[in-house]
């Protein structure tokens, strides 16, 4: 009932975003930055900006997230941010002694018109940068684009400032990493390892927001990859973005600066988008797919055919991020679902192109949205008007759930009432088969609440 | 060894170790650029304190961000109206920081208002707003005139300061409209109640005694809180301020226009609880109230002690940890641990001031350390030092107990159980109890030994 403000008959809106499939820039900047070993993300803006971003991404992983703020004031709002950022990273550097400083903008400093970069050079030639300890940055308006623009920024950031090309090109793979979860991080290198591959995954959030507990808080985990391999990015002789959205940008400008040549591929959710990343990655590491992988797929395919009578025809609703988005709703395919509902925040042309090669013959009724109003409210709106089994999104998706009495997969960010996002990956075959799981559990579980008591049945 | 940069000898004034430092801690200060720091800004301030009220509109005028990290974080129930539950954003792009965003407001403002026909607006400006330079006010002041409901801005621009800066905001906002309705029957001893927010339907409860003594209460502000209620508050004879930190402000500003009383109480800890409701049957020198109040203490405290003093003994020798957003929070926290054989052993606020800490040093421990707008680093160092085994505290805090191997207990916007009135004394012993007797502790000691 907590929707019921939310009617099937849909109004006109020019202005008004309501519940929204997004949010800003910087969260995504900050998340990336925790990626780079040692890296301590800054926010160079009001304190607000830096305490919701760390709560939320808390909310999360459930891990503590480090990063600093300028603090901004009423002073700083009309003289500019310049002497809380030089005195920032001299707090930082003789506090908190990180490697890196990944400073991210905020909309208050960008429309003040902050200029790192001057800012930044002006603070290392007054020694304020210790020896052997950097200050990257970004700009992030918290107006343009969306958390993925952010998420975007901050690696493009990463190719700016380290990424470096020496005479000799060597055998290594860049596998470039959209948003997703340290698990899907994990299955990836677990995946290169497996074949043998020598890659390097930019940024990597594994073993820093999914950590052990050891009975000792460290500012810096063991995770990230190193400043060493992010440098060493620019020697590569080959680049597989995983999401057009997040890593596009960065791949173009590695190659701009170091001649390292890239094809953007979905991030391997699901059969097909996986089979196209280990295909990949077999061809540009010039490596044989071995039988283990092989057989992961097999065992994937076998879970998908004994179980297909349930997926057949079955109506999904799903939101959230472009680049998770494109391949999931090719695996819903996949399976023989119909994926009739899809709506994100983030604007783009290649996601109104991608559903409609995917979606114009397969699922002619399916509606889909990106940008501007592509909000939940819609969606639901949507639903409301002709429903469906299942729906697939982050924790917000479990009013519309509740309120409609349909099946709820959590997939994307945040999620923030289960836990297990930080365990099992949604990427790969492995990914695949967690998320074949979760989405028959969903269908089944409601079955056997639902269904009348004379259709109970022990055997499925 | 380096000499210790001026900035970071100013920030050792922010610490002190009971018994040991002779100073006083003067808090309040902007938090250093650069620092790791667990506090928040203006806007979050202003939004916590005025989120639920539950039958008015609260749109973010501002880029997406805002919004989106304060919907439905604040465990504010609500027995009637979920309105304020959803996200409504004007989602501002950079074509609107350039030519401005006041048609934009307008337009969302009118949309909203004549499709939920809400009894009042929250209009919340963001950082943005305050430098591209929106006539907020009057954009609320033309849609006013226009759809005859109060449509209220909400000038928090996040850089003025501090969360806590953001809380007057928020009262000047609520003064707007208390005095403008006479409607409401009122019972002959009335009080509102200030500065709770009905975490785990603790409002409820809480109105509930007071109903057994024999008072009305004609408005709280703002947990369950209700525009037509608050347009009343004017008439009640009494203010009784729980949250003084968020709500002082309102309260005096209460008393010098409407003459009505306030008293700052805590309804956290038993003997807070029986003071706040001793206090208020007292103010109307009424036998019927004041009997009426110890008969529910009295019955309340024979049900309650026997539980407790068995949570007593089983968590004796416990140290605790608190980091709390409000000053009036950790003064409780620390009477209300003693009363379960917790010592206190760390107390740090995002938002206290110099009386706040004088209070918090002489009810503490000697050995007890005090800090002010603390960050990760020094907490865990702290924890270490002290031997904590518990700690106290918000969102951010959690993990990082959690990673030191320390029992935790959530005593902030995403607690989950009520912790106020005598109930709360026991579900607060109970959680404690729960949460450092888990057998997962025994566990974190990272290596096997053959």
């Amino acid at each position: 009932m907590l929707l019921r403000h939310t009617s099937d008959k849909e109004i006109e809106r020019k202005a008004l975003t309501i519940n929204p499939a997004k949010t800003c820039q910087p969260i995504g900047a900050m998340y990336a930055a925790l990626g780079i070993h040692g890296c301590l993300p800054h926010s160079h803006g009001s304190q607000g900006c830096c305490s919701y971003h760390r709560s939320a991404l808390t909310r999360h992983f459930k891990e503590p997230v480090m990063a600093s703020t300028s603090s901004f004031s009423e002073g700083s709002s009309v003289f500019g941010g310049s002497a809380n950022l030089t005195a920032a990273i001299e707090t930082i550097f003789s506090v908190y002694s990180p490697d890196i400083v990944a400073v991210h903008t905020t909309c208050l400093s960008e429309t003040i018109g902050d200029d790192l970069t001057q800012i930044v050079s002006k603070a290392k030639e007054e020694g304020k940068i210790p020896d052997g300890k950097t200050v990257i940055f970004c700009n992030t308006p918290s107006y343009v684009g969306t958390h993925i623009t952010g998420y975007s920024n901050q690696l493009s950031a990463f190719i700016k400032f380290f990424s470096t090309a020496t005479p000799k090109k060597k055998n290594v793979v860049n596998l470039a990493a959209g948003w997703m979860e340290p698990s899907d991080m994990r299955e990836i290198k677990r995946l290169a390892a497996t074949m043998e591959a020598r890659t390097i995954l930019f940024p990597d959030m594994s073993d820093v927001l999914d950590c052990p507990l050891t009975g000792k808080f460290v500012m810096y985990p063991p995770g990230g990859t190193s400043l060493a391999d992010m440098t060493a990015t620019g020697d590569s002789k080959f680049t597989i973005g995983l999401g057009a959205y997040a890593t596009e940008d960065a791949c173009v400008k590695l190659e701009n600066k170091c001649k390292v040549r890239f094809e953007v591929i979905e991030i391997p959710i699901g059969l097909k988008a996986t089979d196209r990343f280990i295909v990949a990655l077999s061809r540009h590491a010039n490596l044989p797919i071995p039988d283990d992988i092989t057989e992961e797929r097999g065992r994937l395919v076998d879970l998908i055919a004994d179980n297909s009578k349930y997926f057949y025809g079955k109506r999904v609703a799903l939101f959230g991020d472009p680049d998770t988005l494109i391949p999931l709703t090719e695996f819903l395919l996949t399976l023989d679902m119909k994926p009739v509902y899809i709506v994100t925040g983030t604007p783009g042309k290649h996601f109104d192109e991608s559903m409609k090669d995917l979606l114009n013959e397969k699922v002619p009724e399916a509606k889909f949205m990106s940008g501007e109003r592509a909000d939940m409210f819609r969606m639901h709106q949507w639903i409301k008007q002709e429903p469906v089994d299942l729906l697939i999104g982050n924790t917000y998706g479990k009013y519309i759930a509740r309120d409609e009495n349909i099946p709820f997969v959590r997939l994307g960010f945040p999620i923030t009432d289960r836990p297990g996002h930080n365990f099992f990956p949604n990427v790969g075959y492995t990914g695949a088969t967690n998320l074949t799981l979760k989405i028959l559990h969903g269908l089944l579980e409601h079955k056997d609440r639902t269904c009348p008591e004379e259709k109970v049945e022990f055997q499925m | 060894m380096p000499a210790v940069p001026q900035f970071l000898q100013e920030r050792n004034r922010q610490i002190l170790t009971k018994g040991k430092d002779a100073f006083d801690i003067v808090g309040g200060q902007p938090s250093l650029a650069g620092a790791v720091s667990q506090r928040a800004c203006v806007y979050c301030g202003s939004r916590v304190v005025l989120y639920p009220i539950a039958d008015a509109l609260h749109l973010v005028h501002g880029p997406i961000g805002c919004a989106a990290y304060t919907w439905d974080i604040r465990g504010s129930l609500s027995s009637g109206p979920d309105l304020f539950r959803n996200c409504f954003s004007t989602d501002l792009r950079e074509k609107h920081v350039v030519f401005g965003g006041q048609q934009r407001l307008f337009d969302t403002l009118c949309l909203l208002i004549d499709k939920h026909r809400p009894q009042a607006a929250f209009v919340y400006s963001t950082c943005i707003v305050g430098v591209i330079g929106d006539d907020v006010p009057a954009v609320c002041k033309q849609v006013q005139l226009l759809k005859n409901i109060p449509v209220i801005p909400v000038m928090a621009e996040g850089f003025q300061g501090s969360k806590k800066d953001g809380y007057r905001i928020a009262c000047d906002a609520l003064f707007q409209l208390i005095g403008a309705d006479d409607s409401k029957t009122i019972g002959e001893f009335s009080i509102n109640i200030l500065g709770d927010f009905n975490l785990a339907g603790e409002l409820w409860m809480l109105s509930e005694y007071y109903r057994r003594i024999g008072i009305h209460v004609v408005a709280s502000i703002t947990g369950d809180g209700r525009v037509n209620d608050i347009r009343n508050a004017h008439r009640a004879s009494l203010n009784i301020v729980q949250c003084a930190g968020s709500m002082m402000h309102l309260a005096q500003r209460m008393n010098e226009q409407f003459g009505i009383p306030f008293r700052k109480v805590s309804f956290f800890g038993i003997e807070d609880v029986a003071d706040a409701l001793y206090q208020v049957a007292t103010f109307f020198h009424n036998q019927t109230l004041i009997d009426n109040a110890t008969l529910l203490v009295r019955e309340e405290l024979s049900n309650l002690l026997p539980q407790l003093d068995v949570f007593k003994n089983a968590l004796h020798g416990t140290k605790a940890a608190i980091y709390v957003g409000g000053a009036f929070k950790a003064i409780s926290l620390v009477k209300a641990l003693r009363l379960i054989g917790v010592s206190t052993v760390i107390a740090g606020t995002q938002t206290g001031n110099a009386d706040d800490y004088k209070l918090l040093k002489k009810l503490c421990d000697d050995g007890c350390i005090l800090v002010d707008d603390s960050n990760p680093i020094e907490l865990s160092e702290f924890v270490k030092l002290t031997g904590a085994n518990l700690f106290i505290g918000g969102v951010k805090e959690r993990p990082i107990a959690y990673k030191l191997g320390i029992a935790f207990c959530d005593h902030n916007h995403e607690r989950k159980v009520a912790l106020a009135g005598f109930q709360g004394m026991i579900n607060f012993a109970q959680e404690v109890y729960n949460t450092v007797s888990s057998p997962v502790w025994r566990f974190t000691r990272p290596h096997l030994a053959p």
